[in-house]
């Protein structure tokens, strides 16, 4: 088994991936949306509750998807949990450009140190291109339902 | 010796894969430091070593455009692009020359016969027919045309097999059904579909046949006017040929009915500012400088194919899907999708707890090249109960230690993720 791949499917990922956290709806969820990877035919639906001072209360994930898209939409939950959308929307830049392997992005310091450190467990994608965008799926649906749009497509 | 008793002796002795492999200088490569074991031929075929040296040849040795100058180059160039259409009328055993048209792809085919013929001789409440196991060329062309002309799009069922049974068939057809378009194999399921069964029954119907032969025209002999349909079509890059070339062959009646898809240079006759009129086939469906040198490619993976000869590849695949189901099967949590009775070398599989993409990428890291993904067929997907699949296809030049390496990599996959 070659580094590369065990840099992608680290155990982190593939518990997120066999027991993803938050894997429901959002019974009084203010907004979300359909994430659909027209490549792979993978879709999910992203929900979330947003409160007071723009506070994400709860989010949550349904849908079916490779232990990338999984794990990834899964630490995405838990992640953004409780912070605003100002917050959440700067950490899905750093996590994209993370990714995609824009250094110049991926760590300016201003996030809480954990966040980049727990997701950097998804930078192994950085070798494999075609599977940037299920690692982005989850976000950009997020994004998507943050911005009272219905739907998201990778293909942006 | 006669002629006669060479030709036999070459299509009795055996099926020499190896041989026909050193003829693809690409399986020589290696993808992360192993042997490249592909198995993705149902998206794009390998070329021969022949279809290369053909299209460097014609651009070294023999290139100009066709149908244009009285120089020389021009000569040759248009004798050999006319050469690869008597090719391909002789593979399908179409009746003339004209019948066989050269575009881009079975997409394009498709298309052309929806904007030309669907749009000019369907009426609004006319129905097309097609099965739920189309590729998405040839589910979206008609849902395009339906939309425009108010016509009804109808898909015959399939069965959990993956077989589209004939009564099935036979009672979605009605008074109104103008055109009936179904694969001819399936894609995503390697399901041989019964063509002349659907041909006798649309055509007591009243209905015009299209079958998409992608599938179908690089896994067996096709003949044209024993199956007696309408249209036909096909693409070069599965044949072994060249990407940017394929084939729409229609009955001479119905091409010379149908108005012409693109207007430009090429497709006409003489034009004045106020009327144009149209050249004769095939020339007025082939508007613009046509893909010269892939056509002459696609005619010489013809001459390729057929001195192999289309019966041993058929032959040599179907033992090679029998082994290669019989070594999955053996894979625990392995679920193979579509057991029609009548299966071309297109084996599409589940294996339980791991999704098709992390399965693809992992034996991508041991050299094996499968599909993941929906296969352009999200319909069927739907009505199989899936999202995607893994889909190992296999060409003339595959052989039973593809199968064997395929396993191999499965077992190492669920291993790492099951």
């Amino acid at each position: 088994m070659s580094e590369e791949l065990r840099e992608l499917y680290q155990e982190v990922i593939l518990d997120h991936g066999k027991n993803p956290r938050n894997f429901r709806d959002v019974k009084d969820a203010t907004c979300h949306a359909h994430g659909n990877n027209p490549l792979c035919g993978d879709q999910l639906v992203v929900y979330l509750k947003i409160g007071e001072g723009d506070v994400i209360e709860d989010v949550s994930f349904v849908g079916n998807g490779c232990a990338i898209s999984v794990a990834s939409a899964s630490m995405m939950t838990e992640l953004v949990k409780g912070k605003t959308i100002a917050q959440t929307e700067h950490l899905f830049e750093r996590f994209h450009a993370m990714c995609t392997g824009d250094e110049d992005h991926s760590d300016d310091g201003t996030l809480a140190d954990d966040d980049m450190d727990r997701l950097s467990v998804l930078s192994g994608v950085r070798a494999f291109p075609v599977r940037v965008k299920c690692a982005t799926l989850a976000w950009h649906t997020m994004n998507a339902a943050i911005h009272g749009q219905d739907e998201s497509t990778t293909e942006v | 010796m006669n002629d006669a008793a060479a030709v036999l002796s070459v299509a009795d002795a055996p099926y020499d894969a190896q041989a026909y492999r050193r003829d693809f200088p690409i399986l020589g490569e290696t993808v992360h430091g192993k042997p490249l074991v592909y198995l993705d031929s149902a998206a794009s075929a390998q070329k021969p070593r022949q279809v290369i040296d053909a299209v460097r040849d014609v651009y070294e040795h023999g290139y100009a455009n066709v149908h244009r100058g009285v120089h020389y180059m021009s000569e040759r160039a248009t004798d050999a692009y006319e050469g690869a259409r008597t090719k391909v009328r002789e593979f399908l055993n179409a009746r003339h020359d004209r019948e066989i048209i050269f575009n881009r792809n079975s997409t394009e085919a498709i298309n052309m016969v929806a904007q030309t013929h669907g749009r000019r001789f369907l009426a609004p409440g006319d129905e097309i027919l097609i099965s739920v196991m189309e590729h998405h060329s040839n589910i979206v062309p008609w849902q395009m045309l339906c939309e425009e002309k108010g016509l009804v799009l109808k898909a015959a069922p399939v069965t959990d097999d993956g077989e589209l049974r004939l009564d099935d068939f036979a009672a979605m057809l009605t008074d109104r059904t103008k055109l009936v378009a179904i694969t001819h194999t399936s894609n995503a399921l390697g399901t041989i579909t019964d063509a002349a069964g659907i041909v006798r029954l649309a055509h007591d119907a009243g209905a015009k046949v299209l079958f998409d032969g992608s599938q179908a025209a690089v896994h067996m002999p096709v003949d044209v006017q024993a199956l007696d349909c309408d249209f036909y079509v096909f693409t070069g890059h599965k044949l072994y040929g060249p990407s940017g070339v394929g084939v729409l062959y229609g009955k001479e009646a119905l091409l010379e009915a149908m108005p012409p898809f693109l207007g430009g240079g090429e497709m006409i006759s003489h034009v004045t500012l106020e009327k144009s009129t149209w050249a004769g086939l095939p020339n007025k469906f082939e508007a613009g400088t046509p893909m010269i040198a892939q056509a002459i490619g696609l005619g010489v993976a013809i001459d390729y194919v057929s001195a192999i000869g289309m019966e041993r590849i058929a032959a040599h695949e179907e033992d090679l899907r029998r082994y290669a189901t019989q070594r999955l099967a053996s894979v625990p949590g392995l679920r193979i999708y579509g057991t029609a009775p009548r299966k071309a070398a297109v084996i599409s599989f589940s294996i339980e707890g791991i999704h098709p993409h992390d399965i693809a990428t992992i034996i991508d890291h041991a050299g094996v090249a499968c599909r993941a993904g929906h296969h352009c067929a999200q319909p069927l997907m739907d009505r199989l109960g899936v999202t995607a699949l893994t889909r190992a296809s296999f060409g003339l030049y595959s052989t039973q230690s593809d199968a064997d390496c395929l396993v191999d990599a499965l077992e190492m996959a669920r291993e790492f993720l099951g």
